[in-house]
């Protein structure tokens, strides 16, 4: 089970929480033209990898917050949580 | 090579089985070699015995980091089954139903197929509908299908939850009565043993650390155990593609997550068949050993760790019990988990990539095991001819580019939702 501290309610875990993928992919900015390069990697292309990710969590039934978390994809362990407009 | 054969047993019996060959070599690897598979799992040995077998291309290394059977291989729910309604997925899987039917003969090694077919339950009117359409695009594609009807379905699975007051009444099922199932370690051993014997070198214990690359064209691959001269490299890593693409400075349409499987302890035979739950993501079938097998959902996040999370699992099996009510009675005996390559379509990569010699195979989800033998077949046709195979044309590499995704489930780019 995997406890992730919410930074509005703190500790919680896992069950309150649903999974949004990687934190650190941007979206291309809007009304400007976009390469099919860029889009395909706001859309399609992740790093994925071994060791520490920055990803978003769903405080779905808590908070209803998005937060971001860094986590070891290995191990598990969460370093940090942060709020989802803050930079982690 | 030695031939398995009941004569072959009674000869060895005479001197207490301490003569048998060993299955394959461990040789250490040569300066260079025409091919280099990547990855000793099903994909790569399949696909080198391919190789060798169907193109004459013998002076292939398999690079394992691991050892052989120890990756997803050894960690499926050993599922076979072509129930698919695009055709590109229909055509493939069910040209690796031939090759699964002909396996054991073609390998001289008991893989232990066994076609006891895939039954997928339907929970609602609409569902049926679903199945429905889906069954007549298999048929359309000579696969076999069959709409059962809620009474039939208790004819054949008389211990799921047929009464009354359930969340999830059984409406029916659609069944593919040719799936089934086959013993995963033989398929990894039986494989390595014919490749090994056609003269592929099977390197365990060797890690890739790196590739040399020049003007854009493969020149070699460096190891742990030393710098290779190749032309021709085959990715197949599964669950560490994402951490290879990285040494190679790509950035792929894929994800590494977690899925965990598990088994009961051994109880008599009492599921003929393989079965899967419609109102969630929950799957069961009972091994030769007795014991039932089971999966389901991903855990959810980004993973590399090859063992599972309490909370999924529980998920899984409620979803279980709400099925099959006789399942809460068992006693659990082992849980797992391996690393699969989400797709962003939930389909896999066959594919050339822009480097010219890289050859990449990955993206199988929750599939990987039963496409083993067509993988294999079709990446091998690929690396030895330099261009796609009909059959893998709709696993390209661009097609999230173009936009001609494979999406079956419908999931759009989120596979890993659950």
């Amino acid at each position: 089970m995997l406890h992730i501290k919410c930074p509005h309610c703190g500790m919680r875990s896992q069950n309150e929480f649903a999974y949004g993928g990687d934190a650190t992919v941007k979206r291309p900015e809007l009304n400007k033209e976009v390469s099919d390069q860029d889009w395909d990697n706001f859309i399609y292309n992740r790093k994925s990898l071994r060791g520490k990710h920055k990803e978003l969590w769903h405080h779905i039934s808590g908070c209803r917050q998005w937060i971001k978390v860094e986590r070891d994809t290995a191990t598990h362990e969460i370093f940090k949580t942060v709020k989802a407009n803050e930079e982690i | 090579m030695q031939k398995y054969s009941i004569f072959s047993l009674i000869k060895n019996a005479f001197s207490n089985h301490q003569n048998w060959d060993l299955a394959w070599k461990d040789p250490t690897p040569k300066k260079e070699y025409d091919v280099v598979i990547i990855g000793g799992g099903g994909h790569g040995l399949a696909t080198a015995y391919y190789l060798a077998k169907e193109h004459n291309i013998t002076n292939v290394a398999i690079i394992e980091k691991g050892w052989i059977g120890g990756g997803n291989v050894g960690r499926n729910t050993t599922i076979i089954r072509s129930n698919f309604m695009y055709d590109e997925n229909a055509l493939f899987s069910e040209f690796g139903m031939d090759l699964w039917r002909k396996m054991s003969q073609d390998l001289n090694y008991n893989v232990m197929f066994s076609p006891r077919g895939i039954i997928n339950l339907a929970h609602s009117d609409a569902q049926m509908n679903i199945y429905a359409r889906r069954g007549n695009s298999m048929r359309l594609n000579g696969i076999d299908a069959v709409l059962l009807n809620r009474e039939e379905v208790k004819e054949i699975i008389p211990m799921a939850d047929f009464s009354d007051n359930v969340r999830f009444p059984i409406f029916g099922a659609l069944m593919q009565p040719s799936a089934g199932t086959a013993r995963h370690d033989a398929v990894a051993w039986g494989y390595a043993r014919q490749a090994d014997s056609m003269g592929v070198d099977i390197i365990q214990n060797c890690e890739v650390t790196g590739f040399d690359i020049v003007g854009g064209k493969i020149e070699g691959v460096r190891t742990s155990r030393g710098d290779i001269k190749v032309k021709k490299i085959g990715l197949c890593v599964a669950g560490s593609t994402n951490i290879l693409a990285e040494k190679l400075n790509m950035t792929l349409p894929v994800e590494a997550h977690l899925l965990q499987a598990c088994v009961s302890e051994p109880v008599k035979p009492v599921l003929d068949n393989v079965v899967t739950f419609g109102a969630g993501h929950f799957y069961i079938s009972q091994s030769d050993k007795g014991e039932m097998v089971m999966g389901g959902d991903l855990d959810g996040y980004n993973s590399y760790a090859q063992r599972g999370n309490l909370p999924t699992l529980q998920h899984v099996l409620t979803e279980g019990i709400a099925m099959m009510p006789f399942l809460s009675k068992l006693k659990m005996l082992r849980t797992w988990g391996g690393i699969m390559d989400m797709s962003m379509d939930g389909s896999p990569i066959i594919d050339k990539t822009h480097i010219e010699g890289l050859y990449l195979n990955c993206g199988w989800c929750y599939g990987g095991f039963k496409a083993i033998p067509a993988s294999g077949w079709t990446f091998a046709h690929t690396i030895a001819q330099d261009r796609v195979h009909k059959l893998n044309e709709g696993y390209s590499l661009s097609r999230f580019n173009t936009g001609h995704l494979l999406d079956e489930k419908g999931l759009g780019t989120k596979t890993w939702i659950s």
